[in-house]
């Protein structure tokens, strides 16, 4: 059986990797864009980011400053028999990090009163599904706040399904350089107000390589908009478009995009 | 290769969007509470512990662990934009770096007397490859992102130049293009 401080050791392990190494699709698509770009401040830009990557990497510190607010997406196999509450695992570990690597940047809405731990209420964000078998499967995906910021949810009529390509290209226009583009969008359509958003934010776990002829149409339109690398012009403003699906009501097309921006860490382990 | 320095000179002036600058000396980073915090002294007439005027101002939020900056990438300065142009009405000349770039009012107030440059957002652990050292640090209440950290930095960027002094954005060019595509 688990134990409590082995995962909890394994949940810092997680956090760790997330932070100094980027996931290997999302380094390719950041060289092909490299390749790619022809003008001078948008290679340079794309430059830094890979030499920052692996500065990261050999020094084990954060690729970003900005370490986001941690977000845990747990599945849990129906035969498995965990005698503590995963929540509280992820909390210890997330407390732990912060004295290591992390920034702290959980606050109080209101107040703005930093708890100085990354906890507080709601945080860390813990998504839990049960699923088939006897695993446990934990993803770390902590979100900066730059993407998150320009992030957009709207309720389309029943009949706009074709207007879902505008109203992304729409979100990305608005955001312009604030995100850290090349962005990675993710695209969450149908279910309810609430599941579309996390849908949309489910999204951003697919691998970058993995888009289908509907994403890629999208991610075409979204590229011709020429904001590039860091807003300052360019082929790549995006890296990808990943979406997920629900069905939803018959009167409501709920459509959420929730933008990434490069640096899109993410770490799994399964246990 | 284009150097700057704090305290910043009218060298500044004759930068040009599009140019490339490194930066040495002293940076100061600043994000939305210790400007809303400088400016609301400053409104009451009290001294601040440090100065803005010829300073190097960064958007940013280190992470700073044992006295060490492992961590330090720009934020966002859009956020910055609405006390920009107050904080322009109190200076004689100004540099920022940050990026995404700041709102058309700030640009305006910048002319004259301040550069924007930015430096590659997430690019956090390469920016921390620059800093030699914390000189000093004010608002530690603020918390460790929004604290004022005084780097001593040596060629920081390269920077571009995004904003110059005369009012030319290279943010405000890719929005032109982007608005008559999307007329099309």
């Amino acid at each position: 059986m688990l134990e409590f401080e082995r995962l909890v050791k394994v949940v810092e392990q997680l956090i760790v990797k997330a932070h100094t190494e980027i996931p290997e699709d999302v380094e390719k698509a950041l060289r092909i864009a490299y390749e790619a770009e022809e003008s001078e401040i948008a290679r340079k830009n794309l430059g830094i980011i890979l030499e920052n990557l692996e500065i990261a990497k050999k020094s084990g510190v954060p690729i970003c400053q900005d370490t986001g607010l941690p977000i845990f997406f747990v599945e849990i196999g129906r035969d498995l028999r965990l005698d503590f509450d995963i929540k509280k695992v992820v909390s210890v570990a997330i407390r732990n990090m912060t004295q290591k690597i992390l920034r702290p940047n959980a606050v109080h809405p209101m107040t703005r009163a930093n708890s100085g731990d990354n906890t507080g209420l709601g945080v860390p964000i813990v998504n839990c599904e049960i699923v088939d078998g006897d695993r446990l499967r934990i993803v770390y995906f902590p979100k900066g706040a730059g993407s998150e910021n320009v992030s957009m949810l709207r309720m389309l009529l029943p009949m706009e399904a074709r207007r879902i390509k505008d109203f992304v290209v729409e979100v990305v226009a608005n955001a312009m350089g604030l995100p850290c583009p090349p962005v990675i969008v993710g695209l969450g359509i149908g279910g309810s107000f609430d599941l579309s958003a996390k849908l949309a934010k489910k999204a951003l776990l697919r691998r970058l390589d993995s888009m289908n002829d509907f994403e890629l149409e999208i991610l075409d339109a979204v590229n011709d908009l020429g904001i590039g690398p860091m807003g300052l012009g360019g082929k790549t403003t995006a890296l990808a478009v990943l979406s997920e699906i629900a069905h939803c009501h018959t009167a409501s097309l709920p459509v959420a995009v929730n933008i990434q921006c490069w640096a899109n860490r993410r770490a799994e382990v399964v246990l | 290769m284009n150097v700057l320095k704090s305290p910043v000179g009218e060298e500044i002036l004759e930068l040009k969007a599009g140019d490339i600058v490194y930066v040495d000396g002293e940076i100061m980073t600043a994000r939305d509470k210790a400007h809303a915090r400088a400016l609301e002294m400053m409104e009451k007439g009290l001294k601040l512990p440090f100065s803005f005027n010829k300073s190097i101002v960064y958007h940013c939020g280190p992470i700073v662990q044992g006295g060490r900056v492992i961590s330090a990438g720009p934020t966002t300065s859009d956020r910055m934009s609405a006390f920009i142009p107050k904080i322009m009405e109190k200076v004689e000349l100004f540099a920022m770096i940050g990026k995404g770039g700041v709102s058309e009012e700030a640009v305006k107030a910048m002319k004259g007397k301040a550069v924007y440059l930015a430096f590659t957002g997430g690019a956090g652990a390469f920016a921390a490859s620059k800093i030699r050292g914390v000189k000093a640090v004010f608002w530690e209440d603020l918390g460790m992102a929004e604290a004022v950290w005084v780097f001593e930095v040596e060629k920081f960027g390269p920077c571009i130049v995004a904003i110059d002094s005369k009012g030319r954005n290279l943010y405000e060019d890719v929005r032109k293009r982007l608005i008559e595509k999307l007329k099309k």
